[in-house]
This record gives C-alpha cells, sequence and structure tokens, in this order.
C-alpha cells in the first residue's frame, strides 16, 4: 500500500471525528422523559372513579394517541360527531381542547416532555388554545 | 432465477385474487387496536338537512343591534379584530364570519329601481356565508378541507386547508377571509388581534382561510348559532328542508330574495325585504 502509514492515520483521524459524539454524550444520557399525571382535574377523577384512567389504556394511549386524536378530528370536523364511547364503555367528547387537555392541563408536563425528547413538534398548538399554565 | 412478463403477471394476478397485495398488506400490518371502540353524534344536537337563515333587518333599529351579532360571533369563534390596522391594509386583510353593507352592495346584480324606497337602499343588511347548496368554494378547494356536510353547512376543515385561496376567488359573495397575519399577533400599536380568547374554541393560524361554519359546534350541543341568539329575531334559523320550519313559515308569507340568485349556487340564506310596518 502506498502512503498506508497516512491513510491509516487518516482513516484513525476521521473514525475519531465521526463517532465523536457518541464518546462525548457516555454518561450523559439525556434524563427519561417523566410525565405527570397529577392535575387537579385527573385527582378529582381518582377521587370519584378511584383510579387514573385515559380514555384507554395507558398501553393503548402511548403509541396510540396520535391516531386516536387523528380520528377523532375526522370524526368531529368531517362527520359531527362528537361523542367517543371507549372500550370500557365511558362516553367521551371528542376534543382535543376541552376533553384531553381539561384533564391534562400540564401541557409541559405531559405533552411537551415526551415530544422535546423524541424531537417531534406536532402542531396541534398554532389553532388549538393551550391550557394555562404557571411556568415553574 | 428469472421471471417472465407471463410469469410475472400470472403471479400478481394470483397474490391480489388472494388478497395478500396491494392496501390488504398495509392495513393488515397497521392494526390500531380500536375497533371496539365507536363514535356517534351527541344526543343533544340540533339536525336539519338544510340550515338556513332567513334576515329581516327592519327589526335592527341601530348600530348597536348590529354590532351585537357580529361581537357574539366573533368573540366566541376568536375572530381576530383587525380595526386597528391602517385602512387600506384593514380593508383587505381583516377577518370576518358576519358582517353588514349597504343594499347595492349585498345585491349587486338586483335590478335597478329608478325611485327605490331610499331606506331601504340605505339600510345596512347582514351578511355571512350562504351556505349553498351548489357551493363554488367546494367544488374548486383542492384539499377538500371545505366541503358540504349533510345538513346543509358549507365547512371548512382547518386541519386541511393549505392556503391556496381558490375558495376566495369561487366564492361570489366574498364570504371568505384569508389569515394575512397571525390571529394570535398584535397589530402595529402592540393590541392583540383576539382580545379576549375564547378557551372552548380554537383560533386559526397564519395562512388558512376561514369563514361562518353556521355555529356547528353550538348545534352540535343543541344550542343556535351565536348571531341568531342575539339578534332580536332579526335573524330566524331552520331548517328549509322542513316545511313545519319557522324559516319556511316567513318564506311562504313574505317577499324574501337571496343574493346573486342568477349564480345558480341557491344560497341558503335569505333576506325579507320590506320594511316598516310591513315587516312583522
Amino acid at each position: 500500500m502506498y502512503n498506508g502509514g497516512k491513510i491509516i492515520l487518516g482513516l484513525i483521524v476521521f473514525l475519531a471525528f465521526a463517532t465523536f459524539p457518541f464518546y462525548y454524550n457516555i454518561g450523559k444520557v439525556n434524563a427519561k422523559p417523566e410525565l405527570k399525571t397529577d392535575t387537579p382535574a385527573i385527582q378529582e377523577w381518582v377521587q370519584k372513579y378511584g383510579k387514573k384512567e385515559c380514555i384507554e389504556s395507558k398501553e393503548v394511549m402511548r403509541p396510540e394517541h396520535m391516531q386516536i386524536l387523528n380520528n377523532w378530528r375526522d370524526s368531529v370536523v368531517r362527520n359531527g360527531d362528537r361523542i367517543y364511547v371507549s372500550s370500557s364503555g365511558k362516553s367521551f367528547s371528542m376534543s382535543l381542547q376541552n376533553t384531553c387537555m381539561n384533564c391534562h392541563s400540564n401541557k409541559k408536563k405531559f405533552c411537551d416532555e415526551c415530544h422535546n425528547y423524541m424531537a417531534v413538534t406536532p402542531y396541534c398548538w398554532t389553532c388549538h388554545i393551550a391550557p394555562k399554565e404557571n411556568t415553574l | 432465477m428469472s421471471i417472465n412478463r407471463r410469469q410475472f403477471l400470472k403471479l400478481v394476478g394470483v397474490s391480489t385474487v388472494a388478497g395478500i397485495g396491494g392496501t390488504a398488506v398495509f392495513n393488515g400490518l397497521r392494526n390500531s387496536g380500536l375497533e371496539a371502540a365507536q363514535t356517534s353524534p351527541d344526543p343533544r344536537s340540533l339536525n336539519g338537512k338544510r340550515w338556513g337563515f332567513v334576515v329581516d333587518v327592519s327589526k335592527l333599529k341601530s348600530d348597536e343591534d348590529y354590532k351585537k351579532c357580529i361581537d357574539a360571533c366573533h368573540s366566541i369563534h376568536n375572530v381576530p379584530d383587525m380595526s386597528g390596522l391602517p385602512e387600506e391594509i384593514r380593508i383587505r386583510q381583516e377577518v370576518k364570519w358576519i358582517w353588514k353593507d349597504n343594499f347595492e352592495r349585498t345585491f349587486p346584480t338586483a335590478p335597478e329601481a329608478e325611485y327605490q324606497n331610499s331606506e331601504l337602499k340605505e339600510k345596512n343588511f347582514f351578511l355571512f356565508c350562504n351556505h349553498c347548496a351548489q357551493p363554488a368554494c367546494v367544488r374548486v378547494c383542492p384539499t377538500k378541507a371545505t366541503f358540504k356536510r349533510k345538513d346543509g353547512i358549507v365547512m371548512q376543515d382547518m386541519h386541511r386547508c393549505i392556503g391556496c385561496r381558490f375558495c376566495m376567488a369561487a366564492c361570489p359573495y366574498g364570504a371568505r377571509s384569508f389569515n394575512w397575519r397571525d390571529p394570535r399577533g398584535k397589530d402595529d400599536n402592540g393590541q392583540p388581534f383576539i382580545k379576549e380568547e375564547n378557551k372552548e374554541f380554537p383560533t386559526r393560524m397564519i395562512g388558512v382561510v376561514e369563514k361562518c361554519t353556521l355555529c356547528y359546534e353550538r348545534l352540535a350541543i343543541g344550542k343556535i348559532p351565536a348571531c341568531v341568539e342575539v339578534s332580536g329575531g332579526a335573524i330566524v334559523f331552520g331548517d328549509l328542508e322542513d316545511p313545519n320550519s319557522e324559516v319556511r313559515k316567513i318564506l311562504a308569507e313574505k317577499y324574501t330574495i337571496r343574493r346573486k340568485p342568477e349564480l345558480g349556487t341557491q344560497p341558503s340564506i335569505y333576506y325579507v325585504i320590506g320594511g316598516g310596518e310591513h315587516a312583522g
């Protein structure tokens, strides 16, 4: 190999640069998002029904909430159907602003916590009005 | 291994028949697990086949009466108030769901009458989306953001609107407004366009078209439209397809006209013409 030393040196330097972000962040892992579900409305619900529950189970809501919101939007805006009957038989008014955010009035510690971690920026809030929160 | 065209087409045909091609695969993969859940309309909702208004402006005595209706609508729907902008900009950029204008501007194609009642000529009429039976805006919308609902309302789906403004060009009534500015923004004097947000209704964002939606969100919970509620009888709301509805009774009794009927859009807003003591 001609100029073998230089090539190998160059490769090492390249690898060092390319993998730098990984070395740099070792041990500095971002904190996992911690969702807070301790809003007044949820506490009231717990007192009334004895347990925390969303429209569907946590296991469904976590991966499917965006699909559900999409379906809700189409149902309400395009079909005019506003009542959602959950798999547990409870009825909910399909409204992000008035139903979801009524309980989850802590957008910053609930929505944004995960969305920021995952670097997704849903554009719900350019139109829908987010609940008023105390900035801590 | 290679296959020739004949073998390939056979394979495609067989797999399509067997239901393992195309969308069937994707639908199988994307199982949301929510089949059991269902949606339904609110039992309180008002149901009609073709909602419409009959407007009798003789019942509106002062500017205050007009303002009451306009404010009722614009405040609950978070319609930005552009009145703080310089006049020449406001005229182009203001957003309106319900507004007023004189006879000539309301009925520009009405036959000219030489010695017409001056009161009628100077009277202001309420204008809103006509919720046409044959809406031109719906035909031109490339994303189906604006569409006709089962109950006759010409609805605007803000999620889908791309702001192309074809609908504004198509609408012969000027009933649509484009958000040239962020409705949550402020004018040059630092005044917010939306004075007080209604927390139960969304705002819009810059770059979408908006208009009167006949208070679909109020009908869904059994309330009549906001402007009708505060109009003191000047705006009557009802189902035009129901012969026993209040609007049909007025239409049967009084002489009414619609805006630009010759265009064939079949507006659902009727105006009672004739004033003074003859108007009931």
